[in-house]
């Protein structure tokens, strides 16, 4: 029989590769969108609680659905431990992706304050995806701190731009052991794509779906470009010519001869 | 006084878990820090309030990105 193909995170197999975000999105859709994308695994925030609205977005979430709670609002590493302390109570497991942002215009994240983070929380028995700019020595740190994989951006949070830093993924990629798990900024499916075919372990996006005009049909097309992308990958592909052509058509049998 | 997620409240000497049932917060769907440390859910009916303590009060909200 084929072997199905899976990576694990935290000791949990997953055959999805999408990772999706749950913000900007009325309740009612996040249950279509999950659906449609086939994600197992969905981010969370945490906040200070509105008992005003108390709807509770988990019982929106199918319940085979793994909960990524993630740092967001986070400015340092004591914030981050704080908050994913925080989210363990909430009683969700022990995943927890590291946000650490000090600046608000780009939102990029602070690689030396997350590498503290992902060293106390592992030590803590959390399973650590730590969000990150792509530099490798940092993925280093990060594998050495106990990160379960590294969430490197692909352009700005939001900003749909795509896969802006391509060349420093694939260094990471390429040079380190971990799961590389493309974060942030990737706009369009077949940018998804494209990060699978470079071998990238999956792929998170949120804003691409969310701001879509038709958010459930959208959820359909990445998981159709992140499943065509990782079969491309284990496929290897094709090679590319530096010069001239290359018939795949006989060379034999013309009409002429 | 007593500051709970960002507002000063006259609730020193109160347990933790009647302030919350009496503020309407649904326990399931919550959890509670008090000056910086967990406060583990079965220990809100035990759990009194003090002058000066800082406590916030967190849940799940959809974020991604």
């Amino acid at each position: 029989m084929e072997k199905k193909d899976t990576f694990i995170l935290g000791g949990k197999e997953f055959s999805s590769r999408f990772i999706l975000g749950s913000g900007k999105y009325s309740m009612e859709l996040i249950k279509a969108a999950v659906e449609n994308a086939g994600a197992e695994i969905i981010t969370l925030a945490v906040r200070r609680t509105n008992t005003k609205k108390n709807e509770n977005i988990l019982d929106y979430i199918p319940d085979n659905v793994t909960l990524l709670p993630n740092t967001s609002g986070a400015r340092d590493a004591k914030e981050a431990v704080r908050i994913a302390r925080m989210s363990r109570e909430l009683g969700c497991g022990d995943f927890v992706k590291i946000e650490i942002m000090k600046d608000s215009k780009y939102l990029l994240p602070d690689n030396v304050e997350t590498i503290k983070a992902t060293e106390m929380l592992a030590k803590e028995g959390f399973v650590v995806l730590p969000y990150m700019y792509p530099d490798l020595y940092a993925a280093r740190d990060l594998a050495n701190a106990g990160a379960a994989a590294v969430m490197p951006l692909a352009s700005p949070i939001g900003s749909n731009k795509g896969l802006a830093t391509k060349e420093f993924i694939q260094i990471l990629i390429d040079e380190t052991d971990l799961p590389v798990i493309v974060d942030a900024g990737i706009g369009r499916p077949s940018q998804a794509c494209e990060a699978m075919e470079m071998g990238a372990a999956a792929i998170m996006a949120n804003t691409a779906i969310a701001t879509a005009g038709d958010i459930p049909l959208m959820a359909g097309a990445f998981k159709s470009a992140i499943e065509a992308g990782r079969s491309a990958y284990l496929a290897g592909l094709g090679r590319v010519l530096e010069r001239g052509a290359s018939a795949s058509d006989p060379l034999t049998g013309f009409l002429r001869d | 006084m007593v500051h709970i997620n960002g507002e000063d409240v006259d609730a020193s000497g109160k347990v933790l878990k009647e302030y919350l049932e009496e503020n309407g917060y649904i326990i399931e769907g919550i959890a509670v820090e008090c000056n910086e440390v967990i406060v583990p859910k079965d220990k809100y009916g035990e759990t009194i309030i003090s002058d000066g303590d800082t406590i916030e009060i967190v849940s799940f909200v959809g974020g991604g990105q």
